[in-house]
């Protein structure tokens, strides 16, 4: 599967990785939904190392779209939610 | 707005994530309804391929802006340690000539920069690391956007209109992703840009004005400077007399002549660096 965390790039993250990976966004979640900013922010950057650890980064020749897109490390709770609301991603 | 979407324990690689899902399917979404259609298949490769090659040089702009802003910022960190320097060097002088009330206000000035500088500072990693990830953005999209161009000719090459709608959808997904988040990236990077370059300026104003001199004491003006220069003036006065009194100079036209050389060397120190990074 790949996975894209925005800012970084893409990432081939094997099957195996899935439970953990589904644990740590149920934290991610649990968080958003508590409007736990700190919480927040530490459970997404435990689930984007583990997609960088678990993954290998992708080859960025292709044309290959992602299966799952993550925010970037540095994204808050705020940031978030403005993406899902927002009109435009493409600037200008 | 409410994430509470229902989650499924998935046994596969389907549906791994609901929150994300939701997050995914906006954004390819969203970056997908930026680039162009056309009515003909094979047309909306090339309208695709024009965006993206905007893309790049908007993203090559940004990581030229960013570097801009991140050298001026360096600039400033010099020009106030300069102003520092400036700051010891009076206290020194003020101490040799007996007036600790003089040096404790160069010393209480000097002091007030600290948190100037480390601001500065903060920005400038800041910049940097902007700098250093809006690279790594534009070689991103740099590899994608020649991977689509050769995929766009071989489509061209190979299908009619008819034929080539399937491939051209996959080529623009995987492409219009990349757009999507480098379009982000650069958004970021204009908008710190754009917030260090205001308060640069206010501090270039603030150097230009040599109001930061005045730091812990606003409407001061540079009177450790007047003063001290006054009571330098004098001193060499007297010391001039002497030497023409006695035929040799006296220790205090040497102290004297040292304190201004000081003072001198460093503003034409602080102009060769500014003529050095323009």
């Amino acid at each position: 599967m790949i996975v894209r965390i925005l800012g970084e790039g893409q990432y081939d993250v094997s099957d195996a990785a899935l439970d953990r990976l589904n644990a740590l966004d149920a934290e991610v979640e649990a968080a958003v939904e508590a409007s736990d900013e700190p919480a927040f922010r530490a459970a997404l950057k435990t689930l984007l190392d583990v997609v960088r650890t678990a993954g290998v980064a992708h080859d960025p020749a292709t044309l290959d779209a992602s299966s799952v897109i993550l925010p970037s490390a540095d994204a808050s709770m705020v940031e978030v939610r403005d993406l899902l609301a927002d009109d435009g991603l493409i600037p200008g | 707005m409410s994430f509470a979407a229902p989650r499924s324990r998935p046994e596969g690689a389907a549906d791994p994530m609901s929150l994300w899902k939701r997050f995914t399917l906006i954004f390819k979404s969203k970056a997908s309804q930026a680039l162009d259609r056309a009515e003909d298949p094979r047309q909306t490769l090339d309208y695709s391929y024009q965006r993206q090659v905007e893309m790049l040089s908007k993203v090559r702009r940004g990581v030229a802006d960013v570097a801009t802003s991140r050298k001026r910022v360096e600039l400033q960190v010099a020009q106030l340690e300069q102003q520092q320097a400036k700051l010891s060097a009076q206290a020194q002088k003020a101490i040799d000539m007996e007036r600790e009330d003089l040096a404790r206000e160069a010393l209480t000035r000097k002091s007030g920069l600290n948190a100037q500088i480390a601001d500065l500072r903060t920005q400038h990693a800041n910049l940097q690391g902007e700098e250093e990830k809006l690279t790594l953005a534009q070689q991103r999209l740099q590899a994608k956007v020649e991977a689509f161009r050769t995929r766009k000719e071989t489509i061209k090459a190979t299908y009619t209109a008819a034929e080539a709608q399937t491939k051209i959808n996959e080529a623009l997904s995987g492409v219009s992703e990349e757009m999507g988040d480098v379009g982000m990236a650069v958004q970021r990077a204009e908008d710190k840009t754009a917030q260090m370059q205001a308060r640069a300026g206010a501090i270039d104003e603030l150097l230009a004005s040599g109001a930061l001199d005045d730091v812990t004491q606003p409407g001061g003006g540079d009177d450790i400077s007047r003063e001290l220069d006054s009571l330098s003036s004098a001193a060499d006065v007297e010391a001039e007399l002497a030497a023409l009194k006695g035929g040799k100079s006296a220790p205090e036209a040497i102290e004297g002549g040292e304190g201004g050389d000081i003072l001198r060397s460093e503003s034409e120190k602080v102009e060769s660096e500014d003529e050095g990074r323009s």
